[in-house]
């Protein structure tokens, strides 16, 4: 069943990624305004030539042909506003910055996250609970683009102990990846938390208990695999957020990141860019969840036997 | 408070009186859990003092929303201006009060659209059963695995960036989980006999989804609206933030930390109170919205 299951969800998510990869190049063709619009003064004949070089002078579906093909090549085509570079070129240079500020925000989430769970799930209802909690309160209902700027106002301004921008020194990633990685760490620990309480609740963590092991022990032995399932299933939306969220945190600090790259060809309508950009995003978010599903159904015995 | 007494059933409304006669109707219950939940009421009163101050916007705001006084830029707060001046020296009091009407009307529409589809999509669902019930849960699954915030981004940048296309995009992406409690509950309430009664009536299938199923789904569709709309909040100021929401002359929260965030370094007033208003916003709508969750579900209530 497990095997089966998975199987089908892969298969499943061919179509989908197909409906999306028309959806978007239709809704991009069709929307009002050309990608050579802003360029001011330019003769026709040139206008031509440029419209013919990115096949823009062809029937509709001839350009979704074309860009099919070129797409099952790996080629995501040409930037519209930056001359001579490819979207291939752009992605290439912007998506390791962006996936190193997005995994140490993942490190971040999870190891601050897990931690104070865990803390206030052995010790319940005292300071390690509530302080953490409350806190968590915070990240949740915080969005980044307020925590963001007040981190850079406090360490950065006011404290002046950690850089505020730009992405050479490793000190430069310390504030951009707490930013990004807080609100997740705030949700990880909740989960932590009550998947952890209601795991101990349970007979065989009592049965443990009753044969003299130590709580340490029981807790890595026995509640975390279980306790820790809730915030397996959670990495799945915790990705696409920190992708999201990582939109923000880029413009804050000035990385020259994918997500900066994002915004500004949206802005600016480069039709390819967003549309490269995009189809990345949806891929990682689709993979990304599968490798949460697989990773569920090795740890939950209950998904494989069902 | 007052927000809680338009759901409670009162006297004048004799089709409830029965069920207030009954001490223990779900409504009263629920009103006494919310009433002893402190947090809730809390943001309960400071929600409906916000509503209440930026429907008046237009006739408190102290200067003009487009006033600049181009000799008083970037001013600290005084007594002429209690929070201070932005970069073209207009109030940033009277801008922050105008751009929470924009940020609260956007969350409240995208929200109320959201309902609408959710709730009868899930409505649908949940009473045809079978293979519709199937198909359209399944489609539900799927959606809920895309990003949807990419692709209002896309929307946003494709068809202009107008208000109206703002919250109903916003709306489409909130349904989701909507359309999920509703079918549930629907599921569960056509086994009661009141609905046999009703089909055994002949009445038609429209009209019983509409006039007996869907108002008997009201605790949870409000429950769950009160935490949509901090959540359409939410995405709004993200996209502002981004420069991809609310276009100027119009401003909302969003665009004003967005402004703020520009000049932190030698005016931080000017982040820091639209980012001050958001977020007591958000938390408050939080508080209500697990507040009316504990006392409207008897399931995950302890007194």
């Amino acid at each position: 069943m497990g095997l089966r299951y998975l199987l089908g969800r892969l298969l499943g998510m061919i179509p989908v990624f197909f409906a999306v990869v028309t959806a978007i190049f239709f809704l991009i063709r069709f929307a009002p305004g050309g990608p050579f619009d802003s360029e001011r003064n330019v003769p026709p004949q040139i206008l031509e030539n440029l419209n013919k070089k990115y096949h823009l002078d062809e029937p509709l579906l001839m350009q979704y042909v074309h860009y099919l093909n070129d797409l099952a090549h790996g080629d995501l085509g040409p930037s519209f506003k930056h001359a001579n570079r490819t979207v291939n070129e752009i992605i290439g240079e912007a998506f390791p910055v962006s996936l190193e500020l997005g995994l140490i925000s993942l490190v971040w989430a999870l190891l601050i996250g897990i931690t104070a769970g865990g803390l206030a799930a052995l010790k319940p209802n005292t300071a390690f609970d509530y302080i953490p909690m409350s806190i968590s309160i915070l990240g949740i209902c915080l969005p980044t683009f307020v925590i963001g700027p007040f981190l850079v106002l406090v360490f950065g301004m006011w404290l002046e102990i950690a850089p505020v921008s730009g992405w050479d020194s490793i000190g430069d990633r310390i504030l951009p990846s707490l930013t990004l990685g807080f609100a997740f760490a705030a949700y990880i620990s909740r989960l932590t938390r009550g998947g952890l309480m209601e795991i101990r609740s349970l007979d065989f963590v009592r049965t443990a208990r009753a044969k003299g092991l130590p709580e340490s022990l029981i807790l890595v032995k026995h509640t975390l695999r279980g306790g820790l399932l809730p915030v397996v299933s959670y990495l799945g939306p915790a990705l696409a957020g920190i992708i999201a969220g990582a939109l923000v945190t880029e413009t804050i600090f000035s990385i020259p990141g994918l997500g900066r790259f994002f915004i500004e060809s949206a802005l600016n309508r480069d039709y390819t860019v967003v549309m490269g950009t995009s189809l990345l995003y949806f891929t990682l978010i689709f993979v990304c969840n599968f490798l949460v599903d697989v990773t569920y159904t090795i740890l939950d015995p209950r998904v494989r036997h069902e | 408070m007052s927000s809680i007494a338009i759901t409670m059933p009162t006297p004048e409304n004799p089709a409830l009186a029965l069920a207030q006669e009954a001490s223990s109707s779900l409504w009263m219950d629920a009103y006494r859990r919310l009433s002893k939940n402190k947090m809730a009421l809390a943001g309960a009163t400071f929600i409906l003092i916000e509503a209440f101050i930026c429907l008046i916007t237009p006739w408190i705001a102290p200067y003009g929303f487009e006033q600049q006084n181009l000799e008083f830029t970037l001013a600290r707060p005084s007594f002429a201006h209690w929070l201070g001046t932005d970069t073209l020296g207009r109030d940033l009091f009277t801008r922050v009060l105008y751009g929470g009407r924009v940020s609260l009307m956007v969350g409240i529409l995208a929200s109320l659209v959201s309902v609408v589809v959710g709730v009868i999509y899930g409505a649908v669902s949940g009473y045809a059963g079978g293979k519709i019930d199937s198909v359209l849960m399944r489609v539900v699954d799927i959606l809920y695995a895309l990003p949807f915030i990419f692709l209002v981004i896309i929307l946003m940048v494709y068809f202009g960036r107008n208000i109206v296309l703002l919250f109903v995009a916003l709306g489409l992406t909130e349904w989701l989980t909507m359309a999920r409690i509703v079918r549930g509950q629907v599921i569960s309430l056509k086994q009661k006999e009141f609905i046999e009664a009703a089909v055994s009536m002949g009445i038609p299938t429209r009209f019983i989804v509409l006039r007996h199923l869907v108002p008997n789904t009201l605790g949870p569709v409000i429950v769950y609206l009160t935490l949509t709309i901090p959540s359409a909040i939410l995405s709004e100021a993200f996209l502002s933030f981004l420069g991809l929401g609310v276009q100027a002359p119009m401003a909302s929260w969003g665009t004003l930390i967005s402004s703020g965030v520009e000049v932190m370094e030698v005016a931080p007033w000017v982040l820091i109170s639209p980012a001050i208003m958001l977020s007591l916003t958000l938390f408050s709508l939080n508080f209500l919205g697990d507040g009316l969750r504990d006392a409207l579900d008897p399931k995950g209530a302890k007194d």
